[in-house]
């Protein structure tokens, strides 16, 4: 059964069709992403799941025992809001100290309990959401561009986290990116979005697609080339557990895809 | 036990300190969503409740908490429309004050004191009153501390709220709420045009002590506490209007916290 199931989901704003009959379902322990251009609605599609976003048509269905981690795009708090980090993971409900510190270790964010949230640097700051997302031991991971404002090596680092996690609490990952090579590579699928489905399927069913080279062009195909050749190597070992320790190489290698791709070619 | 309200000066004592602990916990709420102006806005609508409240000869608590809570839910529900806030927010501020004045002055034959409500009267406060501000003040505190978790998710975030289940929406009409209750009964302690401030200060100058959410309350409500004590006295000694030497107070205790917080981070960037 899908932990989360659209179906026929339209989403108007004012006179502007947003999403119009959108399907997609989440299976248990699958990663998706979601990739599109701006505007396309990715971030509403999102916001829709997590039920901030109403339907103008259609129905959003969660499974009964669903429990939604999110990392929202960026998150501002206002600099008059004194928080440290322990509080904030205690939002809205209260861990105990040792939860609080096991999941900023799962997020690598250990050292950061007693900091004032204002004062983190931008890879700390999602680290810090990230464990939040995990306290409530979430089967269905949501991050919305989680890596904006990272640098390459940094929001790398911040893919291979959410690797190992996902590796350590075995939940469905849905998330949004513009950093198409290095998502695409860590996902079981894609689902292309410019207002509606454009295409969706393995990864690499969806770079070759008409409709996924219309809107992106064919310049991601080196680091998709790059990707593929990583993934074969992996899907040798059919999956499992070895999955975990080859996926942080291909994303690593991803970081510098952009020098290598002219090689693939 | 009941002599010890007789004294008019110690029921302004408690009618002062009770407000201020009600207003600074949800002060803070007022400048961490920035919602300086939606509490300007209520306020003033305020006496706008006074004028009807005399006109159809109910209490004035009654009168200014309906208006309030009018004019709260009208602001909270256009804001996130897409108007320009500030600018609509001003316009309903300032023109339902101009209203509320004109609709006093039609008010024949009752005699009133405008003063008293744009700038309080909390040396008239009675045993009645006092009632009144505590029981509201109460329900204020008793609020936010039932739902404190969930207002602050949705004020950090909205989406963050919705995604554990949360209804932002909620929160906001009980923040709206809370607020028009803290115009009705602030408006005998400090008056209309002073509401915000008491919320504001108290607040603002706790920021700098204060490392978690809960503190800064904490802080700002022993700020307001102090400020109305130590206004009321000043204000004997001195002859001034109360409502607005409790202001001053607070006032200058945010510049002594705002000038301690300045030399501190000159200290740290120095050290580094």
């Amino acid at each position: 059964m899908s932990l989360i199931a659209l179906k026929n989901l339209s989403v108007r704003y004012g006179g502007n069709t947003v999403l119009s009959n959108v399907t997609l379902a989440i299976n248990p322990g699958e990663i998706v992403t979601i990739v599109g251009p701006n505007g396309s609605g990715k971030s509403t599609l999102l916001r829709s799941v997590i039920g901030a976003q109403k339907p103008s048509k259609g129905s959003v269905s969660h499974s009964p025992d669903l429990r939604i981690g999110y990392v929202p795009q960026k998150l501002h708090i206002d600099p008059t809001l004194p928080i440290t980090v322990r509080r904030f993971l205690s939002l809205p409900d209260k861990v105990s100290d040792q939860q609080a510190a096991d999941a900023l270790e799962q997020a690598g964010a250990g050292q950061l309990a007693s900091r004032q949230m204002a004062g983190l640097s931008g890879g700390q700051f999602q680290r810090v959401l990230l464990a939040r997302a995990l306290l409530c031991a979430p089967n269905l991971l949501i991050l919305d561009e989680a890596t904006q404002g990272l640098d390459q090596p940094g929001s790398a680092a911040f893919y291979q986290q959410i690797e190992a996690v996902r590796q350590s609490l075995g939940c469905a990952i849905l998330m949004v990116s513009h950093e198409l090579h290095v998502v695409m590579a860590a996902s079981d699928r894609v689902v292309c979005l410019n207002g509606h489905i454009c295409c969706e399927g393995e990864p690499e069913h969806v770079a070759s697609a008409p409709e996924y080279r219309a809107l992106f062009g064919s310049g991601t195909q080196g680091a998709l080339a790059l990707y593929r050749h990583e993934h074969n190597h992996s899907h040798d070992h059919s999956c499992g557990h070895d999955h975990g320790k080859d996926a942080p190489s291909a994303l690593q290698s991803d970081a510098a895809g952009s020098d290598r791709k002219e090689l693939q070619r | 036990m009941m002599s010890l309200f007789d004294s008019f000066l110690l029921r302004a004592a408690f009618a002062g300190t009770g407000v201020a602990l009600a207003a600074a916990p949800l002060g803070c709420f007022v400048v961490w969503r920035r919602m300086a102006y939606f509490g300007d806005a209520t306020a003033h609508a305020s006496i706008l409740g006074v004028a009807l409240a005399l006109g159809f000869q109910v209490p004035i608590f009654a009168g200014v908490l309906i208006v309030s809570l009018l004019m709260a839910t009208a602001v909270s529900s256009l804001s996130g429309r897409g108007f320009a806030m500030d600018t609509l927010l001003g316009v309903l501020a300032h023109s339902s004050l101009a209203f509320g004045l004109v609709a006093v002055s039609f008010l024949q034959g009752v005699r009133i004191d405008l003063m008293a409500y744009l700038f309080g009267d909390i040396l008239a406060v009675s045993r009645l009153d006092l009632a009144v501000i505590w029981g509201g003040a109460a329900l204020v505190l008793v609020m936010l501390w039932a739902r404190w978790s969930a207002l602050l998710t949705a004020t950090l975030s909205p989406d963050l709220a919705y995604a554990a289940g949360l209804n932002p929406k909620r929160e906001q009409l009980i923040l709206t709420i809370a607020l028009a209750l803290v115009v009705a009964v602030a408006i005998k302690v400090v008056g209309v045009l002073l509401i915000s401030a008491l919320l504001l200060i108290p607040a603002a100058a706790a920021r700098p002590f204060a490392s978690t959410p809960e503190r800064m309350a904490f802080i700002a409500a022993g700020i307001g506490m102090l400020s109305a004590l130590a206004g009321l006295q000043l204000s004997f000694v001195f002859d001034t209007p109360t409502g607005p030497t409790i202001v001053c107070f607070a006032a200058v205790v945010f510049a002594l916290a705002s000038l301690v917080d300045l030399v501190r981070q000159q200290r740290v960037s120095a050290s580094h």
